[in-house]
């Protein structure tokens, strides 16, 4: 088990607007147990970036050690990410966290929503639900046409429905606007993205067992700062929060509150 | 061959090399990435009477060569710090300093009473300093007399040593550490973070939703090596150094400066590895520098 690489930079390219993808090479991509886990990205030369960005893993491919990834350029270290070049090298800490439970899940009726930059971790867990037999229907989220990114992909692996705010591509609307009619059908379901979006489909999805995967600005990513917690909902619960980095990101969803 | 070795008030060190309190947790986490018996000492994260949830989310933002944090002091009580948290330390050889925190006098003294029957804890570090709770901290940090009284309470309701941690949001440093000197403190530890704020341009608002934090990093480093500077020409206490170190240079910087002892804090988000990278490098550093110990070092800070 390795817990830390310098990996190469195989591709980094423009995928949507402000959205990038990209490929890391290394010995990590056999090390990545679940879906839904996070590489911790050390950021700039020196000492001006002090804290790494958590970016999620949107695909592994153990036979080319590679690791996809998949971020939104917001501010100054993702956007010294987009300019480094293929065969630079990027210090990673992973995989952390824990990701999305899967492993007695088979034969199984599965919903994935996602949200902007909350789809990527869906792409993998969707890969690996796949081959354990079960169907799966994915519902994107997107501001507008020129955001959406990944859509054909998650169309190959079974129904998926794409939903922008604005009308410019698929339906107009949000995505929990298109939920109530697959709750009857489903066995469970999967989510990621901003935390309003999470809060809604949470709600309109209360009877059905799901999952969810939080955001948030992490210090250490590794459990030891505490700045990345949040609250959980069990009153037996003598210390009272999760932290987001070390027990999730990804959470049952009446394991927290949102 | 280079002695590292540091003796202060309670703490025989093998080396001047200790983590920050709130930067490393209780050790656990980063047990993964190192031995932590290498460590000089590890400073837990601060304690306080009962648990304490701390600010909203985000509580960290970004800065050049530095970082904003409101944690405001989130753990789950010194009860259960002593139940969960300090049995895993047991297995190390590393001498352990508590952090005591609170709101009231009262809860200080409570605190460090508590934490004081635990053996495996050598000695207390009073948090006094602390930019991001609403009642106590830094409130206590900035006014020499408040400061000064809370010292003197812990003082005699515990048996360990007493390192106070400074606040650099005062005027007059030198004032603040000659008034803990007088009331009996055994050390100092400075330089504590400074209230400092970030505004997020998208959203218009401050990034924080505790609105300020506290500044740490390589930013604020000038400032505690002056800080310490400072101190140093006027007060005999021993000092654990801390803003900003993130290699074995910035160890010696703080070393001259008139630090006894060392602790990094940030620099661990971005190198859970740097406490035992900056103790393999010091000794080659210090010689590099014509030192032959720690010890030596730290003297000429206090002579100059």
């Amino acid at each position: 088990m390795i817990k830390e690489e310098w990996m190469t930079i195989v591709q980094n390219k423009p995928l949507a607007l402000d959205t990038y993808e990209m490929i890391l090479s290394g010995e990590l991509a056999d090390f990545i147990p679940d879906s839904g886990q996070f590489l911790h990205i050390r950021i700039g030369e020196g000492m001006t970036h002090l804290l790494r960005r958590p970016i999620s893993i949107t695909n592994v491919n153990p036979e080319g050690k590679r690791i996809t990834i998949i971020y939104k350029m917001i501010g100054e270290g993702t956007k010294w990410l987009k300019e480094q070049q293929p065969g630079h090298k990027l210090h990673v800490l992973g995989p952390r966290g824990n990701g999305f439970p899967v492993e007695d899940v088979k034969y199984e009726k599965i919903l994935l929503v996602g949200g902007g930059v909350g789809v990527p971790p869906l792409y993998y867990l969707a890969r690996k639900l796949i081959n354990q037999h079960n169907q799966v229907i994915t519902v994107l989220g997107f501001q507008t046409k020129k955001a959406v990114f990944y859509e054909k992909k998650f169309a190959q692996l079974g129904n998926m429905l794409l939903v922008t705010e604005d009308g410019t591509a698929g339906f107009k609307g949000r995505v929990t606007d298109f939920l109530p009619s697959f709750r009857d059908e489903i066995d469970r379901y999967y989510t990621c993205g901003p935390a309003g979006m999470l809060k809604a489909v949470t709600k309109c999805m209360d009877t059905i067992p799901g999952f969810l995967s939080l955001e948030e600005r992490m210090g250490c990513g590794i459990g030891a700062c505490f700045a990345c917690v949040c609250k959980t909902s069990d009153p037996h619960d003598h210390k009272g929060y999760r932290k987001i980095c070390k027990d999730g990101p990804v959470f049952s969803a009446r394991e927290v509150i949102l | 061959m280079t002695d590292l070795a540091v003796s202060i008030p309670g703490l025989q060190l093998k080396n001047p090399v200790m983590p920050a309190s709130g930067c490393f947790g209780f050790g656990q986490e980063f047990s993964e990435f190192f031995d932590l018996s290498k460590l000089g000492a590890l400073v837990l994260k601060a304690a306080t009477l009962k648990p304490r949830y701390g600010n909203e989310t985000p509580r960290v933002a970004e800065t050049h060569s530095g970082m904003l944090n409101a944690i405001g002091l989130q753990n789950p009580g010194v009860k259960q710090i002593i139940q969960d948290e300090l049995p895993f330390l047991d297995s190390y050889q590393v001498p352990i300093i508590a952090n005591v925190a609170g709101s009231t006098v009262e809860e200080y003294v409570e605190v460090a009473k508590t934490i004081s029957q635990s053996s495996n804890i050598q000695a207390l570090e009073l948090n006094i300093s602390c930019p991001n709770v609403k009642e106590g901290g830094i409130q206590f940090g900035t006014d020499p007399k408040r400061s000064a009284n809370v010292t003197e309470q812990v003082k005699k309701v515990t048996n360990k040593p007493v390192y106070v941690k400074l606040s650099p949001n005062v005027t007059n440093i030198v004032a603040m550490a000659k008034a803990q000197a007088s009331a009996g403190a055994d050390g100092l530890s400075m330089i504590n973070t400074l209230t400092a704020m970030k505004m997020d341009l998208n959203t218009q608002k401050p990034v924080l939703a505790n609105v300020t934090g506290g500044l740490s990093g390589p930013a604020i480093k000038p400032i505690a090596i002056r800080m310490i500077y400072q101190v140093r020409q006027e007060v005999d206490l021993p000092i654990i150094g801390m803003g900003g170190i993130t290699s074995s240079e910035d160890v010696l910087e703080f070393l001259l400066a008139g630090a006894n002892a060392v602790a990094i804090g940030t620099a661990n988000f971005q190198n859970p590895y740097i406490c035992s990278n900056i103790i393999d490098e010091l000794p080659s550093t210090l010689e590099k520098y014509g030192y032959s110990s720690v010890q030596n070092c730290s003297a000429k800070g206090v002579t100059e």
